[in-house]
């Protein structure tokens, strides 16, 4: 009676979002699970359990190998968005971190990106990454034409090997600010004893940043790479303003989507299923490893 | 004391969201007593569709007094989305009085899914089965019942030219076959218009290797091989794709990042003599002013009529079944088809509609619907289903980067393989 003394009205505070939790996003996932493993392939409902089959199937026997397609397409995707906006995001912190005059407007320039609709900047960048070349060229390819530079001009998005790298480029716009800013509260969340240390010691400047300032920095590191990691593999908005859904640019979260507009379910689900696992194998061993780092601090 | 205070102020708290999300879901389930209202359920939002729809309202006032129609128009991506809302309303057990739906294939899952009710005595009442040609209504007819009433034709098999890129490149007449059509493409391309056939993204192609298909095939082989009479893997088929890799040298090779109005202002701006689309491109055309535009048939089409039809339907558990009824009543009676197709730049289904009510299109493809073999489309849904669709649509997406075409054959087989008999 005690105990409950003690966390039952914490628990009873808790209590409408933790129902809304369970119903909203436990529940629906184990709703999902349960159809992704039927065989609810039209609108006529399901007519049984047929385990696997539906994931198997994905991999093996899809048209085209249409899911794999769409998986190395991911794949490149997000590779060349966490490089590349971890890289612009370090190294415009770094610029900042070391005394640029003007740092709050250039802080906003390259924050702003962030606060545009993944929406509204993937139909700007639909007619800049326009693939015409030569004498048809619009967007940035007219730009490098009229600048003389048409060795720069390319098929952007629609190129069949490396469409996907382009097709990073407004993400990697757009979340470079952000990485940025976390890098930014990073560096000025290291203590100016430890510079005066390093200096004390004698460490040149690449020694400190390499030995002291850096290695402070790889949890911001870490959930950057987390949380636009996350953010890229569900990816679904831009390249549906780029390029909307076809085969050259899909990716699994639009394939999902036009499995559930032909009513496959069971498709969809598993599709669906799939994406919750790679994206968990990111986030899950994050999550433990921030739980352990709280404990031991 | 502290225990009784703090546990108040919880219980309170909690009390005041339950009520609030309450407060949330308790208003939404009035406003279906009287049961006066048809609630239309369309993408047709804007330009020609939406004016077609106007019309077709104002004949249903007239037609229906003492119902009131209500606009349940979901628009955007081409009808993507009303299809989504649709499906979900549909589940849930909650049906708009009626609904657009592709004639034919199309409307197989709905049929399947028995979300839908059987007119076929309506459509003797209605004098109906007189007023269409025999082979729409063998189209629309699944086990021995019609489920729904079309509103319009389209034809898809249709190429649009450009006169006077046509003229300067000294071609006299239009193509009667592929050779022909091959050796005026070489015609344009040779004036230096390096792309002379436009076309846009993965649908746009399976429009054109649909045409490629009846042109090689034949039109009784071709819808053969949406119900599995015809097989696939068929010699005729590889012709088929080898003659439409052919053709795609002949297009622009953005083609992916088009849409058919981007292939449109090519053909407009004299970059491309040549576009297949569908006969809405003629509507189109005329509201963008643009007046010297040429047609014909795709070549070796022959007096081959590819149809689609934009049709209504009665949901089972429409809330005003009457209503809905007369609402249909409406859209298959003469007037309704003149009040809406002359407004949308489609022809009627009925063959007793009077030319000179049309523009000078729709009156050559109005004598054409009355005269030619009629088969149907899978761009358009009037063929196969909407997962056959969406499998075909993927399969020229990949064909239009890869150009394999062995690739092609097989994944068009799987997936009628997969779909023919759903």
């Amino acid at each position: 009676m005690r105990r409950l003394r003690q966390w039952g009205p914490g628990l009873l505070l808790l209590s409408p979002s933790l129902i809304l939790l369970a119903v909203f996003v436990y529940g629906l996932i184990a709703w999902t699970t349960k159809v992704s493993v039927s065989d609810e392939h039209n609108a006529l409902g399901s007519k049984g359990f047929v385990g696997l089959e539906n994931y198997t199937k994905l991999f093996t026997d899809d048209i085209n190998d249409r899911f794999t397609h769409s998986l190395k397409n991911l794949l490149i995707f997000t590779v060349v968005f966490l490089v590349g906006a971890m890289f612009f995001g370090l190294l415009w912190a770094f610029l900042l971190e070391r005394g640029v005059r003007g740092e709050g407007f250039f802080r906003t320039v390259y924050l702003f990106p962030m606060a545009v609709s993944f929406v509204a900047s993937g139909v700007v960048w639909r007619w800049l990454m326009n693939p015409n070349t030569g004498e048809n060229a619009g967007g940035l390819n007219a730009v490098f034409g009229a600048l003389g530079l048409d060795f720069l001009e390319n098929k952007w998005w629609t190129n069949p090997n490396w469409g996907m790298a382009a097709m990073a480029m407004p993400a990697i716009w757009q979340l470079s600010g952000y990485v940025m800013a976390l890098f930014l509260a990073g560096f000025r969340g290291i203590p100016q004893e430890l510079r005066e240390a390093a200096a004390m010691d004698g460490a040149s400047t690449y020694r400190l940043y390499r030995n002291v300032i850096f290695p402070q920095l790889t949890p911001v590191a870490l959930s950057a790479l987390i949380i636009l990691g996350h953010m890229s593999m569900k990816m679904f908005d831009l390249i549906m303003s780029v390029s909307g859904p076809q085969w050259l640019t899909e990716v699994p979260a639009v394939y999902v989507w036009q499995t559930l507009l032909t009513s496959d379910y069971a498709k969809a689900a598993a599709i669906s299923i799939i994406l919750l696992l790679l994206v968990a194998v990111v986030i899950v061993p994050y999550l433990i490893y921030t739980n352990r780092a709280e404990k031991n601090a | 004391m502290r225990f009784t205070r703090r546990a108040a102020v919880a219980a309170v708290s909690v009390a005041a969201l339950l009520t609030a999300t309450a407060c949330g879901s308790s208003d939404d389930s009035g406003g279906d007593s009287g049961s006066k209202k048809v609630e239309v359920f369309t993408w047709w939002a804007d330009g020609g569709e939406k004016a077609g729809l106007d019309g077709l309202v104002a004949q249903f006032g007239t037609a229906c007094a003492g119902q009131t129609f209500e606009n349940g128009a979901v628009a955007g991506g081409a009808g993507a989305n009303a299809k989504s809302v649709l499906a979900s309303r549909l589940q849930q057990g909650d049906p708009p009085d009626t609904f657009q739906a592709h004639a034919g294939a199309e409307l197989q899952d709905y049929i399947n899914a028995g979300q839908v009710e059987d007119i076929s005595a309506d459509y003797d009442s209605w004098g109906l089965k007189q007023a269409f040609p025999k082979g729409l209504i063998d189209n629309l007819t699944v086990d021995g019942k019609i489920y729904s009433v079309p509103a319009n034709i389209h034809r898809a098999n249709v190429v649009w030219t450009n006169k006077k890129v046509v003229a300067d490149a000294g071609i006299t007449k239009d193509p009667t076959d592929l050779a022909g059509f091959f050796a005026d493409l070489d015609k344009v391309k040779a004036k230096g218009i390096k792309a002379p056939l436009a076309i846009g993204k993965d649908w746009t192609q399976l429009m054109l290797f649909e045409s490629v298909l009846i042109t090689d095939l034949g039109p009784e082989k071709f819808t053969g091989l949406w119900n599995g009479s015809t097989d696939w893997n068929d010699a005729g088929v590889t012709k088929s794709i080898d003659d439409f890799k052919k053709l795609l040298t002949y297009t622009n090779t953005d083609r992916d990042a088009l849409d058919w109005t981007d292939a449109e202002k090519l053909v407009m701006d004299g970059k491309a003599a040549y576009q297949l689309m569908g006969d809405w491109e003629a509507a189109d055309l005329d509201a963008k002013k643009f007046t010297d535009y040429g047609y014909f048939t795709f070549p070796g089409n022959g007096t081959t009529f590819q149809w689609l039809a934009d049709s209504f339907v009665l949901p089972k558990g429409a809330k005003n079944a009457d209503g809905t009824k007369c609402w249909l009543k409406t859209v298959g009676s003469a007037e309704g088809q003149k009040a809406f197709n002359t407004k949308k730049g489609s022809i009627p289904a009925r063959t007793d509609a009077n030319p000179t009510d049309y523009p000078k299109y729709q009156q050559a493809a109005m004598a054409d619907w009355k005269s030619a073999t009629q088969v149907p489309s899978c761009a358009h849904g009037s063929a196969c289903s909407q997962g056959w669709q969406g499998a075909a649509n993927s399969a020229l997406g990949a064909f239009s980067t890869n150009q394999d075409a062995a690739a092609l054959q097989k994944a068009l087989a799987s997936a009628a393989q997969q779909f023919v008999k759903k």
